[in-house]
C-alpha cells in the first residue's frame, strides 16, 4: 500500500554515507582486539614447486615472534581442504589445503604463516623463513595445459581436465550449421581479470578459550556461507560457537564471496596460540591471492539463414580455472555461462561445450558478472563480426533476431525460461539517445578525414537474482540460494531489519529502509538495517549475482505483509470492526468508509507488545521472518552503445560517449541503481580497453601490481548517459530485477565492438582484449601491409 | 625508536615510532584515525590521502619522520559532522558506494579546490588521477566535486 | 607494506649529509621527498640499513635566477616547479613536464632532485633536463662539480653521481616558450611509455637550433640528434620527426614491439615539435 509520498522509486540519499564521508566507517582492518598478534604469510615464488622443507629457526628466534606453522602442521591437526560449493558429474577436485602440503601450485600460494607482535615484525619474520623448493615445470594457459605432455597440476585430473560439461542439442546444432546459408566463425579470448576491490582482504580471528567460541571478522560478501563452510567442512567448529562478522566491506565484485586460506589459518592459529590473530593483505598479495575472473578461450560458430536470422549456435570453450576450485568456480563457466548463450535472440538450437582446465595460476572464480559477461561477449562480438560478413547494420541484425515480445515466457535452447522481456524499446531508446543515424553519417565524414570513430552495440540479457534453490540444487549447487529477511517491529513502532544479504557498497541500509517505509508508511529514519553478523541474522546466503533486491528485498517485503496483517487483526480487534473491513494506508489502520476510526501503526505495535488488548488467540509481539525462495531467476536486459575514437597513428582509444538503456524492472532507488550501473560500465569498458592479467609460461604474474595492471582512472572515462525501460519481473513481489552486474555484462562487448567498428576501414574484424594501443597499432600496420 | 611530534586535526601529538613507520600507520595504528585507508602498496590508489602542511599527500608514501613538525589534516579533521561542502556533495550526488576510497577522494578533491576553485570536468578528472575508485565509475564523484565547487564559491 | 628496518638520519646540512654518506657508504640511501625510494622500500626491493633524510636541509629547496640561469634546489617539489612563475616564464618546458609527473598528490611530495637522481628510464624529468641543457650540481667532500644532463644519465637507474656525492641543485639556461612535452602515459603507472621534450631556439620566426629528448623507450633518456639537426637545417615537424627513431635499437617488451616503439618516437616527436612551433 503506497503512502502519500511513495518511498519505492525515490532517490533517497544514502543513510550509510554519514559514517563514510567522515572517516568513521568500520572496515575489518579498522578492528583491533586486545592482545592481538599479526599474521604474515610465506608464499610460493614458483608456479609449481615441491616443498622439501621449511626452516623457521631464524624467524622463531626473533623477539616478538610467537609461532610459525606450515601446511603440513595444519593438515596434521585435522584441518581439511577448502571445498568448492558446486559439483558436476565427473569433476576432479584437486584438494586445496589452506597452506601448501608437499606441492605449491601457483605463485602466491601460502606455504607457511608466522605470527608476531606487529604486522611489520611478522613480515620481517616471514622474510627470514627459508623454504627449500624444487621448482617444477608450470603451465599457465588453458589450451596449453590440455596439450599432450603438459605439466600435470593435480595427479587426479588427467590431462589437467577438471571436468567436461555441455548443454543443448549437439546433433541439432550440427545439422543447423551444416544446412545454414552463412556460418560465421570466430575465436575469442576473454582475458584474465584481477578484481581489485579497493579494500584489500583482511580478517581478525579470536578464539575465546573460556567458552570455546570463535569470532571471525572478515571481508566477506556472505558471512553465513563463510561460517557454514569453514565451520562444518574445513575447521570442524560447531556453528553455534562460531560467529562471523562482515563489517563495512570496501567493495567485493565477487572476490570476497570465497573462503580463503588466510581466514582459515587465522582462525586455527588463534585457537592454537590463544590470542586474536589479524591479517590484512597488501595489494601485492591481493594480486596473487584473490580469485581472478574470466579466462576463457572460445570458438563460436553462428549460423544464419538467407535473411540474417540465426539458425544455430555452437560454442566451445576452454575455461582456465587456475590451480584449485574456489567456491563458485565450477558454476561460473557452466550454468552462469552456457545458459546465457541465447542472449536476447530467438535461436532455435544451441550447443555449448566447456572444458574446465587446471593451470598453475591463481584460482579463477566469479568476478562481477561471472560467466554472463563471457557469454554476452561471445554473442555480441560474434554478432558484430556477422554483421560485417552479412553486410547488415549491427543494430538491424540484432533487431531481426530479437525474441518477439509475444513469445514470453520464452524457453531458450539452453535451459533457461525468460520470464518477461521486450527488447526493441531499449534498443530504440539507446539508438535515439546516441542519435545513431546521424552518428553513422558523422562516422563516414570523419573517416574521409582520416579520423576513426567507432560505434559499438551490446544487447545483453542477464540471469540473476540467484536463485531457485531446487533448480540450483539439481544442477550441482551444494547449498540453497534463498534469502532470509526479518522485520522486527519495536513497541514504539520503530523497525529493525535483519537481512541475510550483505552490503559492500550497494546501499542496502537505504533501499531496504525504503521498502519498509513504503509498506509501513513510516520514515526511512525509523528503520535500521542490520546485516553481516551471523550472531544477529537468522541465516543468509549473502550478496552476489545481483540478488539482494530481488531475493533479499523480497524476503523483507513478505515479512512486512505478515507484520501488516497481524497489525490489521490487532487494529480490527481494538476498533471493534471485522478484519476484512480494516484497511491500512499512510501508516494507519482504519475502518473502510470511516477513516476517523483509526489506529496508527505505532499504536498497534505498542498494543502488540503490551498484549493487554489483542485477540485472545494471538501471540504478543510484532515481528516476522521470511525465507524467500524465488521461483525463477530475474532477467534484466538492455542495449548499450559505446562511441570511441581510435588514433590510428598511435592506436590510442578515447571513449567519447557511453549510452546505456537498461530494464531492471521496478526500481527501488533510481540514484543507487544508476550508481551501480556506472560502476559496472567502468569495469566492463576497462576489460575491453585496459585490464588484463598476464602470466609468463613459468607461472610468474607479470601484472602483479597497480603499476602494471591498469585500473580505470577518472580521466579515462566520460560521463555516462543512461535511461531505463521498465518491465516488472513477475517472479518476485517487488517486480525488481538485479542491477549490480548489468553494466559490466553489457559494456565489455559494447566497447570492444566500438573499437573494432572504428578499425573496419582497415579490414580488421576482430582483436582480442584488452585493446591496447600497441595491439591496435600493430593490427593496423598488419592490415596495411596486407593490402 | 624515534620521537615524532606533529599536529593532527588541530591536536598536538607526540609518539615514539620505529623509523620505518609510514605516516598512514602512525595515523591509523597509533592515533586510531582509521578514516585514512590503505588500498595499495605502490602509491597508486590514493585511499591514504591526507593534507600535510596544507597539501594533499599520499600518507602511505611519507615516513612519519618526514611529517615531524608538520600539521596534518585527515578526513576526520575536515569536519566531524560531515558538514564540509565536499562531504555533503559526495552524499548528495551519490559519489560513494563502498566508502573505502571516499576519504582519500574527498581529501584529494579538497586539495584540488584549494588550488582551483572552479575546475572544469576535465580538470577534475585529471586532478583525481591519483585516486582510484572501483565502485562509481567516477561519474558521480565528478558531479560531487562540481557541486562542492559551486557551493564553496557561493559561500 | 612495511619497509625493512633502517636507521633514520636527519641531515641538517649538506656537509652533514655528506658525512653520513661517507660513514655508511653503500648501506645508506638518500631520502628527499621519498616518492621514488619509499615505494621500492615498501615492497622490500630496496632494504637500505640507513636512510639519510635531506628533506630539511636549508638551502636545498627553492627556485632562483642569476645571470640568465635558473637554479633549482634539489629538494624543490614538483608542484612548486610546475607552478613557479619564474619557471613558467623562463623555463616553460620544465613547468609543463613537472606538471605531468605522477599525479597531483605525488607532485606535492616528490622532488626534482630525487626524481632526477633516481633516473627511472620512464620518468618525465630526464627528458626535460636534456632538452633544456640542464646542468646537475653534484656536491662531494671536495666541493661541487657540474655535470651536463647529457653526461648525467648513464643507464637504467644509473647516473654520474658518485657514491659519496649529493645532487644539490639543477641549473637551467633561461629559454623561450618555443617548447613542448608530449607524453603517452602508461595507463597503470602513469609513467611515460614515451615522452618527447622539445626546446627550440628561434630567431626571426625560424628555428635556429633545437634540443629534442626522449624518455621511456630506452634504458635512459636520449637526445634525438638526427631530429635536432633536421630542425636546425629548417625541416618542418613531419620531416624532422621522421628521423626520431633513426639509429636507435628499440627492444620488444610488454609495452610493445620495437616497430611500435619506433612509431611512438616518431609520432610523439612530430606532435611535440608541431606544438612547440605554434
Amino acid at each position: 500500500m503506497a503512502t502519500a509520498a511513495p518511498m519505492i522509486g525515490a532517490s533517497i540519499k544514502r543513510k550509510e554515507d554519514g559514517r563514510f564521508i567522515t572517516g568513521r566507517g568500520k572496515y575489518t582492518d579498522d578492528i583491533n582486539l586486545a592482545g592481538q598478534v599479526h599474521a604474515a604469510f610465506v608464499r610460493s615464488p614458483y608456479g609449481s614447486a615441491k616443498v622439501n622443507g621449511i626452516d623457521a629457526s631464524a624467524a622463531l628466534a626473533m623477539p616478538g615472534v610467537h609461532a610459525v606453522y606450515t601446511g603440513a602442521d595444519l593438515k596434521a591437526a585435522g584441518v581439511n581442504p577448502i571445498p568448492p560449493g558446486w559439483l558436476h558429474a565427473g569433476i576432479q577436485i584437486g584438494d586445496r589445503y589452506p597452506m601448501a602440503v608437499g606441492t605449491a601450485r601457483f605463485v602466491g600460494e601460502p606455504v607457511a604463516v608466522v605470527v608476531a607482535d606487529s604486522a611489520a615484525l611478522a613480515r620481517d619474520a616471514a622474510d627470514a623463513i627459508v623454504v627449500d623448493y624444487d621448482e617444477l615445470p608450470a603451465v599457465t594457459d588453458g589450451p596449453t595445459a590440455l596439450s599432450a605432455g603438459a605439466p600435470q597440476v593435480h595427479a587426479n585430473a588427467t590431462g589437467n581436465v577438471a571436468f567436461n560439461w555441455q548443454l543443448g542439442d549437439a546433433d541439432g546444432t550440427d545439422a543447423a550449421i551444416k544446412g545454414a546459408k552463412t556460418v560465421v566463425r570466430q575465436h575469442l579470448i576473454n582475458q584474465r581479470l584481477i578484481p581489485n576491490a579497493i579494500e584489500p582482504r583482511a580478517c581478525v580471528a579470536h578464539h575465546d578459550s573460556a567458552n570455546d567460541e570463535l569470532t571471525l571478522y572478515v571481508t566477506s560478501q556472505n558471512p553465513h556461507v563463510h561460517r557454514l563452510i569453514m565451520g562444518a567442512f574445513v575447521l570442524g567448529i560447531p556453528e553455534q560457537r562460531f560467529r562471523v562478522v562482515a563489517p563495512d566491506v570496501g567493495g567485493g565484485f565477487g572476490s570476497k564471496i570465497f573462503i580463503y586460506p588466510e581466514e582459515v589459518v587465522a582462525c586455527w592459529v588463534s585457537k592454537a596460540i590463544g590470542k586474536p590473530v589479524k591479517w590484512t593483505a597488501t595489494r601485492s598479495e591481493s594480486f596473487l591471492s584473490d580469485s581472478h575472473g574470466r579466462v576463457h578461450d572460445t570458438d563460436v560458430e553462428m549460423a544464419f539463414d538467407g535473411n540474417g536470422r540465426i539458425v544455430g549456435l555452437r560454442v566451445n570453450t576452454v575455461a582456465n580455472v587456475g590451480a584449485y576450485f574456489t567456491l563458485f568456480a565450477p558454476a561460473v563457466p557452466t550454468y552462469l555461462y552456457g545458459t546465457l548463450l541465447s542472449g536476447q535472440y530467438d535461436i532455435p538450437v544451441i550447443h555449448v561445450k566447456v572444458t574446465a582446465v587446471y593451470t598453475n595460476t591463481v584460482p579463477v572464480d566469479a568476478y562481477r558478472g561471472a560467466g554472463r559477461p563471457e557469454a554476452t561477449y561471445a554473442l555480441e562480438r560474434t554478432l558484430d563480426v556477422a554483421a560485417g560478413q552479412l553486410g547488415v547494420d549491427p543494430a538491424e541484425l540484432r533487431r531481426r533476431n530479437f525474441i518477439a515480445p509475444t513469445k514470453f515466457p520464452y524457453q531458450t535452447a539452453v535451459a533457461l525460461q525468460y520470464d518477461s522481456g521486450n527488447y526493441e524499446p531499449a534498443l530504440d531508446r539507446a539508438l535515439t539517445m546516441v542519435n545513431y543515424a546521424q552518428l553513422r553519417k558523422d562516422q563516414a565524414a570523419a573517416r574521409a578525414q582520416g579520423r576513426y570513430i567507432g560505434i559499438g552495440l551490446s544487447a545483453y540479457i542477464e540471469a540473476c537474482g540467484l536463485a531457485p534453490s531446487h533448480v540450483v540444487g539439481s544442477l550441482g549447487a551444494q547449498a540453497g540460494l534463498y534469502e532470509s529477511g526479518t522485520i522486527r517491529v519495536h513497541p514504539t513502532g520503530k523497525v529493525t531489519v535483519l537481512t541475510g544479504s550483505h552490503s559492500h557498497g550497494q546501499g542496502h541500509e537505504t533501499t531496504f529502509s525504503q521498502i519498509v517505509a513504503h509498506e509501513l508508511g513510516c520514515s526511512v529514519d525509523d528503520v535500521d538495517v542490520v546485516h553481516g553478523d551471523t550472531s544477529k541474522i537468522p541465516f543468509g546466503m549473502g550478496t552476489y549475482g545481483s540478488r539482494s533486491g530481488a531475493v533479499g528485498g523480497s524476503a523483507l517485503f513478505l515479512s512486512l505483509q505478515k507484520v501488516k496483517e497481524k497489525g490489521r487483526l490487532i487494529a480490527a480487534h481494538q476498533l471493534e470492526a471485522a478484519a476484512a473491513d480494516v484497511d491500512f494506508a499512510d501508516g494507519k489502520y482504519f475502518v473502510k468508509g470511516s477513516p476517523s476510526r483509526s489506529k496508527s501503526f505505532g499504536d498497534v505495535a505498542l498494543a502488540a507488545y503490551l498484549a493487554h488488548n489483542i485477540p485472545s488467540d494471538m501471540e504478543p509481539g510484532l515481528d516476522s521472518t521470511t525465507f524467500f525462495n524465488p521461483g525463477n531467476f530475474v532477467y534484466p536486459f538492455g542495449t548499450h552503445v559505446a562511441v570511441v575514437e581510435v588514433d590510428a597513428d598511435t592506436g590510442h582509444v578515447t571513449v567519447q560517449r557511453y549510452v546505456a538503456v537498461d530494464d531492471f524492472g521496478n526500481v527501488i532507488n533510481p540514484m543507487i541503481v544508476d550508481g551501480q550501473l556506472h560502476g559496472g560500465i567502468a569495469q566492463g569498458v576497462a576489460q575491453a580497453l585496459w585490464e588484463g592479467g598476464v602470466y609468463d609460461s613459468n607461472g610468474q604474474l607479470l601484472t602483479g601490481s597497480m603499476m602494471n595492471y591498469a585500473l580505470p582512472k577518472a580521466e579515462f572515462l566520460p560521463m555516462f548517459e543512461t535511461d531505463r525501460t521498465v518491465t516488472p519481473s513477475p517472479v518476485n513481489p517487488l517486480g525488481v530485477k538485479g542491477a549490480g552486474e548489468a553494466g559490466t555484462i553489457a559494456s565489455t562487448a559494447a566497447a570492444a565492438n566500438a573499437v573494432i567498428d572504428a578499425l573496419s576501414p582497415f579490414g580488421i574484424t576482430h582483436l582480442d582484449m584488452p585493446l591496447t594501443p600497441a595491439t591496435i597499432w600493430g593490427a593496423i600496420q598488419q592490415a596495411k601491409g596486407g593490402k | 625508536m624515534a620521537q615524532v611530534q606533529l599536529t593532527v586535526n588541530g591536536r598536538a601529538i607526540s609518539r615514539d615510532v620505529e623509523p620505518r613507520t609510514l605516516l598512514v600507520h602512525l595515523l591509523r595504528d597509533a592515533l586510531g584515525l582509521t578514516g585514512t585507508h590503505v588500498g595499495c602498496d605502490t602509491s597508486q590508489c590514493g585511499a591514504c590521502t591526507v593534507h600535510m602542511d596544507g597539501r594533499g599527500v599520499k600518507s602511505c608514501t611519507v615516513l612519519a619522520m618526514q611529517a615531524d613538525g608538520s600539521t596534518v589534516t585527515t578526513i576526520e579533521g575536515l569536519s566531524t559532522d560531515g558538514s564540509h561542502a565536499l562531504q555533503r556533495a559526495f552524499k548528495e550526488e551519490h559519489g560513494l558506494q563502498c566508502g573505502f576510497c571516499t576519504p582519500g577522494m574527498i581529501m584529494s578533491a579538497a586539495d584540488l579546490l584549494a588550488r582551483n576553485a572552479n575546475p572544469t570536468e576535465h580538470e577534475i578528472r585529471e586532478a583525481l588521477e591519483g585516486n582510484l575508485c572501483r565502485c562509481t565509475g567516477y561519474h558521480n564523484i565528478v558531479k560531487a566535486v562540481q557541486t562542492a565547487a559551486r557551493t564553496m564559491q557561493n559561500a | 607494506m612495511y619497509p625493512a628496518q633502517f636507521q633514520y638520519h636527519r641531515a641538517t646540512s649538506v656537509q652533514h649529509a655528506l658525512d653520513l654518506m661517507a660513514q655508511h657508504g653503500d648501506d645508506a640511501k638518500v631520502l628527499a621527498g621519498g616518492h621514488s625510494l619509499l615505494p621500492v622500500m615498501k615492497l622490500r626491493f630496496a632494504t637500505p640499513a640507513h636512510l639519510i633524510d635531506i628533506g630539511r636541509v636549508s638551502g636545498l629547496s627553492g627556485i632562483s635566477e642569476s645571470g640568465g640561469t635558473i637554479v633549482i634546489g634539489a629538494t624543490t617539489r614538483h608542484a612548486d616547479v610546475a607552478s613557479s612563475a619564474l619557471i613558467k616564464a623562463k623555463a616553460p618546458l620544465l613547468a609543463e613536464v613537472a606538471g605531468h609527473i605522477g599525479d597531483p598528490l605525488i607532485r606535492n611530495m616528490g622532488t626534482i632532485g630525487g626524481s632526477v637522481a633516481h633516473a627511472d628510464p620512464s620518468a618525465d624529468l630526464p627528458a626535460a633536463m636534456m632538452a633544456l641543457g640542464a646542468t646537475m650540481e653534484l656536491t662531494g667532500k671536495g666541493g661541487s662539480r657540474q655535470v651536463s644532463a647529457d653526461q648525467f644519465f648513464v643507464d637504467v637507474f644509473q647516473t654520474a653521481l658518485g657514491s659519496t656525492e649529493l645532487l644539490t641543485a639543477i641549473r637551467i639556461p633561461a629559454s623561450s616558450g618555443a617548447c613542448a612535452y608530449e607524453k603517452n602515459p602508461d595507463p597503470a603507472s602513469g609513467y611515460a611509455i614515451v615522452g618527447i621534450a622539445v626546446q627550440l631556439t628561434t630567431s626571426g620566426g625560424k628555428v635556429s637550433s633545437a634540443r629534442v629528448a626522449m624518455t621511456g623507450l630506452g634504458p635512459k633518456p636520449m637526445r634525438l640528434a638526427a631530429v635536432e639537426a633536421a630542425l636546425a637545417a629548417g625541416a618542418d615537424a613531419a620531416s624532422a620527426a621522421a628521423k626520431a627513431a633513426d639509429g636507435i635499437a628499440f627492444i620488444d617488451d610488454a609495452r610493445g614491439n620495437a616497430s611500435y616503439k619506433a612509431n611512438l618516437a616518431r609520432v610523439y616527436t612530430k606532435r611535440a615539435i608541431a606544438r612547440a612551433m605554434k
